[in-house]
């Protein structure tokens, strides 16, 4: 189904929506999927992003994400500075990576707190992303909707666990995906739900047993047309 | 609902007796599950940054490869001494299509519309009329759910990425939306809105997307200008009466098919055409490169 808005939007810093607002996307995925500020940033650039990524403002857009910077915002072209300003290191590189799309990037991130996280995306057109990978591990997700990314021990039970729970919540979900390294090792869940979840219930998940950690990506809400009369306009 | 063919629209107007923009609102609030006033309150802020685009511009900024800039301004300058030929309403959206596409390059805040290549587009065939006629912001916003509309119509049917279509996808789209967008400003019928989007269309089919070093400037910026013109051009002739022989709905089909025809070397990639000119080459051997 086409957005209208997809079509009249988005409101983005120039000049490209694949290698600049996706970019900024990748980037500020990023920062919340790592849950905390992002002290350092070994950032892969694949395909069209490596070849055409530096007049296009890709590498700007991706550490102005990582500053938890949205795709319109005006200090884009100056996130260099803004980086040095916060205090975020980052190196840029060309990677070659298989069968991935060719606006791609590989992000590898340590938090202000020590956390380490890496996520490989791709910006498929429009603004739009998915994420392929999150710690070697293949996913695909692409923010659209609220997102629960859960590692957990790959045991039987654990994922009636977390979606019993959900319902529970009347919390309705809308895609799902579960992938692991190995049989018995760590897997990843990926979780897409119409609703918003709640801080405190992310917390209560995240205390379930077999449960290694969990992140939460809450979408953000569309305007509500609130004070909005169409007989001032 | 789904907006799979300009015909749907005109039956589903028909049917319940509302006009063309209206349908595009109700589609919009039955996809996303928002009020009328949730829809047209973002329709309005799209409006609104489009319009804070075109206030804010300068003419002063360069682009990364230095490339663009400056000739917003120098059209401007023109205008102003009386000189130009195309006379005032095409000659300011001379001068709005190449701001705003400028303004993309130059890494500035604008609206895609559909894409980011082609933003100056439908915004100067607007401010370009508004500045000439009165119009209110409702009728602006109305203008903006049609070609909104047609857009959605032309992803579905056939694409609106220079990738995937060549350049015929990207300004012949945004051209399209602002011709069907004008002719319902003017106050124009369903069917004319039609034959204006498939003239639009056909006079720029085959267009091929051959970005110099692969950058959104050369000769983008330029033609978002011939988007504007021919969408003024092809409004008008629809308004006089004139038909497109070809059913709209077919032209979106043809314009789809001669893409995806279309040589990968002239879908975005900078291996042919004005990018594998000699001038082009140069250009891009000169970028800094991701290493």
């Amino acid at each position: 189904m086409i957005d209208i808005f997809d079509m009249m939007g988005p409101v983005m810093v120039g000049p490209s929506s694949s290698h600049t607002a996706g970019a900024a996307r990748i980037g500020a995925m990023g920062r919340t999927l790592l849950g905390e500020e992002v002290a350092e940033a070994k950032i892969g650039l694949h395909g069209s992003f490596a070849e055409t990524g530096i007049g296009h403002g890709t590498d700007r857009a991706l550490l102005a994400g990582l500053l938890g910077m949205k795709p319109d915002d005006l200090r884009i072209p100056n996130a260099y500075q803004e980086a040095k300003n916060a205090g975020m290191r980052y190196a840029f590189y060309t990677v070659d990576l298989r069968d991935a799309h060719p606006n791609t990037a590989l992000l590898e991130l340590t938090g202000k707190n020590g956390k380490k996280m890496s996520l490989q995306a791709s910006s498929v057109g429009g603004g739009a992303i998915v994420v392929n990978k999150i710690d070697g591990i293949s996913v695909s997700f692409t923010g659209e909707f609220n997102t629960l990314i859960v590692r957990n021990q790959d045991e039987s039970g654990s994922v009636a666990a977390i979606t019993s729970i959900l319902s529970q919540l009347r919390i309705n979900v809308a895609n799902m995906s579960v992938s692991r390294h190995r049989r018995g090792g760590n897997a990843l869940m990926v979780i897409e739900t119409d609703q918003h979840i709640k801080p405190y219930q992310v917390e209560f998940l995240a205390q379930l047993p077999s449960i290694l950690s969990l992140t939460y990506y809450d979408k953000e809400d569309d305007e509500d047309g609130s004070g909005f009369d169409e007989a001032n306009l | 609902m789904v907006l799979d063919s300009m015909k749907q629209i005109f039956e589903c107007s028909e049917q319940e007796q509302i006009p063309f923009w209206e349908v595009v609102l109700r589609y919009d609030m039955d996809l996303r599950q928002v009020s009328r006033q949730a829809s047209m309150a973002k329709m309005l802020s799209t409006w609104e940054a489009i319009q804070e685009a075109a206030d804010s511009y300068t003419g002063t900024q360069r682009s990364v490869s230095g490339l663009v800039g400056g000739d917003g301004l120098k059209m401007r300058m023109y205008m102003r001494r009386g000189e130009s030929i195309c006379g005032d309403l095409i000659g300011e959206a001379i001068v709005q299509a190449i701001s705003m596409a400028e303004s993309n390059a130059c890494m500035r805040r604008i609206v895609a519309a559909p894409t980011a290549g082609s933003c100056g587009v439908v915004p100067a065939v607007l401010l370009a009329l508004r500045r000439q006629e009165d119009y209110t912001q409702h009728q602006l916003l109305e203008a903006l759910y049609v070609a909104s509309g047609i857009a959605a119509v032309i992803a579905y049917r056939a694409s609106i990425s220079g990738a995937a279509g060549g350049c015929q996808a990207e300004i012949g789209t945004a051209s399209a939306m602002a011709a069907g967008a004008l002719v319902a400003l003017r106050g124009g019928t369903n069917g004319q809105i039609g034959h204006a989007v498939a003239i639009a269309l056909k006079n720029l089919m085959g267009l091929v997307c051959d970005p110099v070093a692969g950058l959104v400037e050369v000769p983008c910026v330029k033609r978002n200008v011939i988007g504007a013109v021919n969408a003024i051009s092809a409004a008008d002739m629809a308004l006089a009466g004139i038909e497109s022989r070809i059913p709209v709905d077919e032209v979106i089909d043809a314009m789809g098919e001669v893409g995806r025809r279309m040589p990968v070397e002239f879908r975005e990639t900078a291996l042919g055409g004005l990018a594998a000119t000699p001038t082009g080459e140069a250009v891009k051997a000169r970028m800094p490169h991701g290493e």
